[in-house]
């Protein structure tokens, strides 16, 4: 089955100075839908921490590669929701070693994948079929936010 | 705020050591820098380290772990370092992050000196 078209795509070269763009569009998007600031502020750190791993892990600080958002709104769990999907041309890595590590060893780094895994309802790594990774990371609204429409 | 702004909008000494007010949004096109300037200053041995985050208005992982590697580095050294001023986004990190527990957090600058 096709995949439904994104409402939203954003493609960027992976120099960490362009994530306030792509935190920037998801959040004015997320805004339209009713959230709130601080869902808004959480949601934006999930996609920021995705896009920082695919810069430092996926693609070694090299800052000429590209990297692609998208999003769209949809159901998630039969909610009313919204979907975001990072994908880039990097390193392939088995997606079961993606994992976020103990919190209870304080230590830097490290901490980007616990916190997309905190905020969003549905986290999946997959290979993509052209080389890279593909994340795709899905939430559905609170019924306070849920958009009428 | 341009790219080129410093990070650190104001680095003055106090009683027991250095009181660093930062400025802007922290990402991985940031970190860096912070990265350094705190290095510079765990090296000197302040007794205290206070950095106040009210005018931060985000952070991502990258500068939650330059703060923890400097917060790791004032301990090592028998030194104390005080997060203050945190606004509602920064303080979500450290909380998903459980790190609100390992640092010490104040709402202001004149707790952070005593705390």
């Amino acid at each position: 089955m096709m995949e439904q078209a994104f409402d939203i795509e954003l493609c960027i070269v992976s120099k960490p100075v362009y994530l306030c763009v792509v935190r920037a569009a998801i959040s004015t998007a997320l805004e339209r839908f009713g959230l709130d600031e601080a869902d808004c502020g959480k949601v934006m750190l999930a996609v920021d921490e995705a896009v920082t791993n695919v810069i430092r892990h996926g693609y070694d600080n090299a800052e000429d590669r590209p990297i692609w958002v998208r999003f769209k709104p949809d159901g998630v769990n039969g909610k009313a929701g919204f979907v975001i999907v990072v994908e880039d041309l990097g390193k392939q890595v088995e997606p079961e070693l993606i994992r976020g590590r103990d919190l209870e060893d304080v230590r830097p780094g490290g901490l980007g994948v616990h916190i997309i895994k905190q905020i969003m309802d549905e986290v999946e790594y997959t290979k993509r079929e052209g080389g890279g990774m593909r994340l795709y990371m899905a939430k559905a609204f609170d019924a306070a936010t849920a958009p009428s429409t | 705020m341009s790219p080129n702004d410093s990070i650190i909008a104001t680095n003055e000494p106090i009683e027991d050591g250095v009181y660093l007010a930062l400025n802007g949004e922290i990402d991985l096109s940031r970190s860096p820098e912070l990265r350094q300037s705190l290095i510079n200053l765990t090296a000197r041995g302040h007794q205290r380290i206070v950095v106040d985050l009210a005018d931060v208005p985000y952070m991502d992982s990258s500068g939650v772990a330059t703060l923890v590697e400097a917060l790791q580095a004032q301990r090592k050294a028998g030194g104390k370092m005080v997060l203050c001023g945190l606004q509602d986004k920064v303080r979500s990190i450290f909380e998903i992050a459980r790190l609100d527990m390992v640092f010490t957090i104040v709402d202001d600058r004149q707790a952070a000196t005593q705390a």
